[in-house]
């Protein structure tokens, strides 16, 4: 079978991102935006003049890529705004690679940053999934009940998933501890010391079954990506991390009309990613999955096909996430302990290219030539799996 | 207000769709938006089947009995007037008619409501005159 027209026609040749221990970055978005475009184009040995795509999702305007493109002064012949929450950059790749497979684009800059907890201590209101955005469903038939949002929505997802399948709040602890494992070794993230299953369960409940550590941090942060033809890429200034495969999918927007409670779209973006790849998930040197939520990980591994439907709770008691173990996982530390401005998906794959290029420090882990980033958007609503491989994976 | 009395719950809004609901809601009583050619309900209210996509809809009665898909206690509330309630649980509550609701439960011990329980609509009163559904768990 011919390959699919998508694997290694682009890839990613510039990263960047910004966190801090503190949770807190110096400069407001539009600032912190242009900071992560400059030091994603130094990566790749690109300027602002080659650049003819934009892609952005931010709560700032009525139509984030124009006003992006404004303030750089620049005049794109390709645009994407698309928003899914904290999937959106998944998404934003796919759709830059298919761009530049067909000539639409030859590069694309896809940027985030968010400024939430600097927002909080200002009192100047978070970010969007905290607030009420003016009349909605969600507005009338859920938030009237009571339910905290967003751990609430998840905390229905995990209670299903315990009494489906018998996963145990010790199990979903694990999930933490290893991630922070991963933390322990990243000098930038925000929470560093390592903690146990009994931490876990020790802090308090947020929204039963979900504990304090199930959840992930809020901070502020920052980053982007420059995406490339495969062709341009190999001129560039570091190895590229090449598009292999993506995949999307969207069930619902809130959570009581969620299909399945215990199975995402996950299992549509990853089948999707994977064909498109033409690998399987036993091909993965890395994994990073969006981690809002420690079931948020547990749902992903089923889904994407790590371990069977119902048995992610024995899986991941094993150890298997962190450092040294079977299937490395979340290598930063994740939105759990590295960093969580709100829409975490873009940390996934700055740090998946970085496994890639061998950049990993600490953190490296050894011989990475797959690395796959899951996004996850809204409240378990939309999934985007982006597999990335070496030059030697094409 | 007397500086003691309790904060009154937010209204929520109401949509153009949704507004026979929140009507039959002023008498307590639990309707549901069916499609006829489906021969099926479905929620929550938009106008519209989103089997069929037909707008010729009708609002019946339900019984207003099911079981609970899903539960989670929360420790805090979510606006003032819920702060005397806590902790409460809220639930996924699977109707017998066949649609699914997000409600919180009326129970004499949140922490020991769970999946596959039975519950019966309720309902809890709003400044407007409007009722708020909500699940009362059995026993
Ligand atoms: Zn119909």
């Amino acid at each position: 079978m011919a390959p699919h027209p998508l694997r290694g026609a682009a890839a990613v040749v510039g990263v960047a991102d910004a966190a801090a221990p503190s949770g807190m970055l110096d400069g407001s978005v539009p600032q912190l935006e242009a900071r992560m475009i400059r030091e994603a184009l130094d990566d790749a040995g690109l300027t602002l003049a080659d650049v003819d795509g934009v892609s952005v999702n931010n709560g700032l305007g009525w139509a984030p890529s124009l006003e992006l493109a404004e303030r750089l002064g620049i005049t794109p012949r390709w645009t994407d705004s698309t928003q899914t929450g904290g999937s959106s950059f998944e998404i934003h790749v796919q759709h830059a690679a298919a761009a530049i497979a067909l000539g639409l684009a030859e590069v694309v800059v896809v940027v985030y940053a968010s400024t939430p907890r600097s927002d909080f201590k200002a009192g100047t209101g978070g970010w969007g999934s905290r607030q009420a955005v003016g009349q909605n469903p969600q507005a009338e038939w859920e938030r009237p009940h009571g339910l905290r949002m967003p751990m609430g929505a998840y905390a229905l997802a995990a209670s299903a998933h315990m009494h489906a399948y018998g996963t145990t709040s010790e199990q979903l602890a694990a999930i933490a501890v290893q991630t922070r494992e991963w933390a322990a070794m990243n000098p930038r993230a925000r929470l560093q010391e390592r903690i146990t299953v009994e931490d876990v369960l020790a802090s308090p409940v947020e929204a039963s079954p979900l504990h304090k550590l199930d959840c992930c941090l809020v901070t502020d942060g920052a980053g982007a990506l420059v995406l490339t033809s495969a062709e341009r890429a190999r001129s560039l200034a570091k190895p590229p991390a090449f598009v292999l495969g993506a995949g999307t999918a969207h069930t619902h927007a809130m959570i009581s009309q969620m299909p399945d409670l215990t199975e995402t779209g996950g299992v549509v973006s990853g089948r999707e990613a994977f064909r498109t790849a033409g690998l399987a998930p036993s091909d993965v040197d890395v994994v990073e999955l969006y981690d809002s939520f420690t079931i948020t990980v547990l749902l992903a591994l089923e889904d994407l096909g790590f371990c069977a439907k119902g048995e992610g709770g024995a899986f991941v008691a094993e150890g298997p996430l962190g450092p040294g173990g079977a299937l490395p996982t979340n290598t930063n530390g994740g939105g759990l302990a590295y960093t969580h401005p709100g829409q975490y998906g873009m940390f996934l794959l700055v740090e998946a290219v970085r496994q890639l290029r061998g950049e990993g420090g600490d953190r490296q882990v050894p011989g990475a030539e797959v690395a796959l980033a899951h996004g996850s958007g809204g409240v378990l609503s939309a999934l985007s799996t982006v597999i990335l491989g070496t030059e030697a994976t094409l | 207000m007397a500086p003691d009395s309790p904060p009154e719950r937010n209204l929520p809004p109401q949509s153009v769709a949704g507004a026979p609901f929140w009507d039959a809601t002023r008498d307590q009583r639990l309707v549901l938006p069916w499609c006829p050619a489906c021969a099926a309900p479905h929620w929550y209210p938009r106008g519209f089947c989103p089997t069929c996509l037909s707008e010729d809809l009708e609002w019946r009665p339900s019984d207003g009995v099911g079981t609970v898909a899903a539960a989670s206690v929360q420790p805090k509330p979510t606006e003032r007037a819920l702060g005397g309630r806590v902790p409460y649980a809220v639930a996924l509550v699977d109707l017998d008619d066949g649609v699914r609701m997000l409600l919180q439960v009326v129970a004499d011990d949140p922490w020991a409501v769970a999946v596959g329980d039975r519950v019966t609509v309720g309902w809890d009163p709003l400044p407007d005159g409007r009722h708020l559904p909500t699940a009362v768990a059995e026993g």
